[in-house]
């Protein structure tokens, strides 16, 4: 048998390669080229909200706003701080988490591994329409729900509910997502040890599925730390510091974005940027811590 | 150790399609039990009902009867993860849990059943790697992740995972079909080591293979595509391999298979 370079003369066979390889250069570049434009200006708005967020509340940030709240400042006063948003924020969180994060990796769980028929598919079917709540309904939800019907009144606790809700069906749909993604050769491997399905769930699915599991929630975590609308009808705001969620209206770092940023005075608008610089570090700590407890975990497993 | 399974009238069917008919078959302890035979001729189908894993796959049935040395593990009572805790199984490919370590690997089995002594965790770690000839190698990281043995030590690593658990038979899903010819050779030798303490039961796709470590043969075959998978015959392998009594057993054996 002959080969191609065997039957043609070797400068045409060069030639030719040449030729090939040319275009498939210039096609690499262009590729590149357009795949590397891309990036830039997906980039672009990141940076650009990171920098000047950064730029504007760097300026005004300091230990004395961390550690002050707006009781008694004047409305033309540049003292006064976010200390009460921050506490305000990190407790409602914590209330919605400890709400979402369990129940909704429950439910991820039985859609997973134990829901069958009809009651999966409508368990399915509830979360995608959860996950389609607009915030501001959720808000009202728990407005018409606990803060008038129940009589509760505004409080950080019915933020935490609120915010709540938001997170249930995106921790849900994460989780579930991750667990699908666990090969079947594990569960098969488990069972055939003689390890029951709920010990083979409780110790092979889920830290296998840890990782991206942590994930999921913590972008649920950053997506429901900022939201806004639903704390003005649970929340309320509040000047000063309250440290208990229980009772009484309470401030949270985007109400006090939103609250400093509508004033017409300089100095409010100045600590709406600090704020916001705040509410983004807030969420990039609770990011990295998460990300440390599952590392530490891993290891200590593996 | 070591126990003796009859299976009688096994049949299995996935949804409404029949996989494997009217299946029986006696494996004797202390032997290596080779089921060859084309794909999809229930096979993988009949060693899964010996340790009741066929029951894992949803919308799976079976009918007839599996004796573990007298007893029925698909009698009134008795509970499948009992039934795979002394029916052992090792997959066709090597599945080590990734977020455990060598160690965690091997004592999975017992530590997720409920035994809690350190002592008696590790005694069996070591007891279970020596037995699957891979104390050696890994003696010094048994701390490093399950996952980044080779091929070949992963699929010994599941070896000694399965009988850290102590079981009775050691069940073996073609385990050889995705490892190279050495670590294929390493296991094939750890086989016939084992034998002295279980019941083996091995499926493979490698004739070969099926040769040299089975004392007895067992052909499945399909009459063609949708039907279900029938034993043709069992035998000793020697006789099998050399003069079977079903034709159909002689042409797959030399290649003339159609």
């Amino acid at each position: 048998m002959t080969t191609l370079a065997e039957r043609r003369p070797p400068g045409v066979t060069d030639l030719l390669a040449r030729r090939v390889s040319g275009r498939r250069r210039t096609v690499d570049i262009l590729a590149r080229l357009g795949m590397a434009l891309s990036v830039l200006v997906a980039l672009v708005p990141l940076v650009a909200v990171l920098a000047y967020t950064i730029s504007r509340g760097a300026r005004t940030i300091s230990l004395q706003f961390l550690t002050h709240s707006m009781r008694g400042v004047g409305p033309l006063d540049s003292n006064g701080g976010a200390y009460h948003a921050i506490i305000g924020t990190l407790e409602q969180v914590a209330i919605a988490s400890l709400l979402a994060v369990p129940l909704g990796l429950l439910v991820a769980v039985y859609v997973v591994e134990y829901g069958r028929g009809p009651l999966r598919t409508a368990v399915r079917f509830l979360v995608d329409v959860m996950t389609g709540i607009p915030s501001i309904v959720a808000g009202l939800f728990i407005f018409a729900f606990w803060v008038l019907g129940l009589h509760r009144g505004f409080s950080g606790l019915a933020a935490g509910l609120a915010l709540a809700v938001l997170m249930l069906p995106v921790v849900v749909r994460s989780s579930e997502e991750m667990l699908k993604l666990v090969p079947d050769s594990l569960r098969e491997a488990s069972y055939a040890l003689g390890v029951p399905r709920w010990r083979t769930v409780l110790s092979v699915v889920l830290p296998t599925a840890s990782a991206g599991i942590t994930t999921g929630v913590m972008l649920a975590v950053a997506r429901v730390t900022g939201e806004t609308a639903p704390l003005l009808l649970t929340a309320f705001g509040f000047d000063a510091i309250r440290t208990s969620p229980l009772h009484g209206p309470q401030s949270g770092l985007p109400l006090f974005v939103f609250s400093q940023a509508s004033s017409a005075f300089d100095v409010a608008v100045r600590r709406a940027w600090a704020g916001a610089l705040t509410l983004i570090v807030v969420v990039m700590l609770l990011t990295v811590a998460a990300r440390v407890v599952t590392g530490r975990s891993r290891l200590r497993v593996g | 150790m070591a126990k003796r399974i009859e299976a009688s009238g096994v049949t299995a069917w996935y949804g409404s399609h029949r996989a494997v008919d009217d299946v029986s078959l006696v494996i004797e302890p202390k032997q290596v039990t080779a089921l060859i035979g084309p794909s999809g001729c229930g096979k993988s189908t009949f060693i899964r009902i010996l340790n009741r894993m066929h029951e894992v796959v949803p919308h799976a049935r079976m009918a007839g009867k599996v004796l573990l040395d007298g007893d029925d593990i698909y009698g009134d009572g008795v509970s499948p993860a009992d039934v795979r805790r002394t029916i052992g199984m090792v997959f066709q490919r090597p599945n080590p849990f990734p977020t455990m370590s060598v160690r965690d690997n091997v004592a999975a089995g017992l530590r997720l059943n409920g035994v809690r002594k350190a002592s008696e965790v590790d005694d069996a770690v070591e007891r279970s790697l020596r037995l699957a000839g891979l104390w050696d190698e890994v003696s010094s990281r048994l701390r490093r992740p399950g996952a980044s043995l080779s091929g070949g030590q992963q699929q010994r690593l599941c070896i000694a995972r399965a009988i850290a658990v102590e079981p009775e038979v050691l069940l073996m899903d073609e385990p050889c079909s995705a490892l190279d010819p050495v670590s294929t050779l390493t296991i094939e030798d750890l086989i016939t080591d084992l034998k002295n303490d279980y019941t083996i039961v091995i499926v493979t796709h490698n004739m070969q293979q099926a040769a040299r470590v089975s004392d007895v043969t067992a052909f499945f075959n399909i009459a063609g595509a949708g039907e279900p998978g029938r034993l043709v015959e069992a035998g000793p392998t020697a006789k099998i391999f050399t003069n079977p009594d079903d034709e159909r057993t002689e042409a797959y054996i030399t290649g003339r298979f159609g």
